[in-house]
């Protein structure tokens, strides 16, 4: 696609902008790729984890995305997972520090699965399959996407986890609300616990998966 | 007896698949056959049971917060903590391509079954999840460290080749269209989770 992108094309182009939106839906990372689910369904127990861990994941993106972009033409074909692996470790040891410097209970939360964005398909599947033909405007803006569609689903699955889970919703900066009224459980309501389970999270995704595919059929698997 | 616990703790009650999705990508994407599912299941108990114990030791002797002490006096307070991802998974990522080498020099048999598993597996969270929890739980000698090692592999293989025996089946039963596929395979994995969270406070 890279050949086509004329110096002239405006910054914002018809086919830069898809770059943004059509990983949100049609070409959902999460859902319709399938890739990084394991911390898609790990963090998403509150909501300050799911949106502090797209925001991670994001910056991951943009800038593995930006740097392996850059350097596509330096990097021998061999060699080349190896160069994306140690590109992608020091940017997620520069989000773990920062993690744990500003916001530490949420670090501590997500304990391993800040690691873990290294191993994240996501990353690997966008350096592999865009950064390393693109140029770097365009590998940006498909990062910035990716990372937006992963969060998308990260914090709808969250939502529906802790408001039914524990009847609250927790934003980051902003701490615990709780959301369903004291009146709703004295009248005899009760909060799921199994939505604080591993299990549910993935049962929501494929709850997300049938929505999103029954509105548009042209992804359905044959 | 604590090495029997470490096994069954980490295979069935903290299965890496159902209690922490570790590796989900490629649990989906290669579950589609039985014989492919073995295949990367047995690499997955292969390299975790390498790759922990080197990682353990690295972990002991280079990286924890005096660590280094077996070098000087003046190494004893040195904490380099935040290196572990990166040497973990340059460890990983070495490895890796060392037992591939190995494997098609001295078993063109194994290789022949794991081959276009191992490159995979590189980048398979279940790995470096493994070496991050084996971090993180602090063992105490190596020994326990690579029967853990080999414990999450094995929770790891019984979890792809069950879901890939459903799979199988599941191809002639009539599911809604927009779930057929990945959506079918996330509620069967939800499935199997509720049935696994059964081990919950199993103690030996």
């Amino acid at each position: 696609m890279s050949e086509e992108v004329k110096k002239s094309e405006p910054l914002f182009s018809k086919k830069n902008k898809k770059l943004i939106t059509d990983p949100l839906n049609k070409i959902n990372p999460v859902t319709i790729q399938v890739l990084g689910i394991c911390s898609a369904l790990a963090v998403t127990v509150q909501m300050d984890n799911a949106i502090v861990m797209s925001i991670a994941v994001t910056f991951v993106l943009f800038f593995g995305n930006m740097l392996i972009s850059m350097m596509r033409n330096l990097i021998p074909g061999r060699i080349r997972i190896i160069v994306q692996l140690v590109v992608v470790a020091s940017l997620v040891i520069v989000v773990d520090q920062v993690l744990k410097a500003f916001v530490y209970d949420v670090s501590k939360q997500l304990s391993v699965f800040v690691g873990l964005i290294i191993t994240n398909c996501i990353i690997m599947g966008r350096l592999e399959a865009f950064a390393l033909g693109n140029k770097p405007w365009p590998s940006i803006l498909d990062g910035i996407g990716n990372g937006l569609g992963y969060g998308l689903v990260l914090v709808i699955v969250a939502f529906f986890k802790e408001l039914l889970g524990s009847g609250t919703l927790t934003f980051p900066g902003i701490g615990k609300l709780t959301i369903i009224p004291e009146a709703m459980y004295t009248a005899g309501y009760m909060d799921n616990g199994l939505f604080l389970l591993p299990p549910s999270s993935l049962i929501i995704v494929a709850i997300y998966i049938w929505v999103q595919k029954f509105r548009n059929p042209e992804l359905i698997e044959a | 007896m604590e090495y029997i616990n470490i096994f069954i703790r980490s295979a069935f009650i903290d299965n890496m698949i159902f209690t922490f999705f570790f590796g989900m990508c490629s649990y989906l994407a290669v579950s589609k056959t039985v014989k492919t599912a073995v295949g990367l299941g047995s690499a997955v108990i292969f390299v975790l049971l390498v790759t922990i114990p080197i990682n353990y030791l690295l972990e002991t002797f280079v990286l924890k917060e005096g660590a280094l002490s077996w070098m000087g006096e003046e190494y004893a307070t040195m904490d380099l903590s935040f290196l572990s991802f990166i040497m973990f998974i340059a460890v990983i990522a070495s490895i890796v391509q060392l037992v591939e080498m190995l494997v098609e020099k001295f078993s063109p048999a194994l290789y022949g079954a794991l081959g276009i598993f191992l490159p995979l597996i590189a980048v398979n969270c279940a790995i470096l999840g493994g070496a991050l929890f084996m971090q993180q739980k602090q063992f105490a000698n190596v020994g326990q460290a690579t029967v853990y090692g080999l414990g999450s592999g094995f929770g790891w293989f019984i979890a792809i080749v069950l879901i890939a025996a459903i799979r199988e089946k599941i191809k002639y039963s009539h599911v809604p269209a927009p779930l057929k596929g990945v959506g079918m395979a996330f509620i069967l994995t939800g499935l199997m989770g509720l049935a696994f969270l059964g081990f919950l406070g199993f103690e030996l």
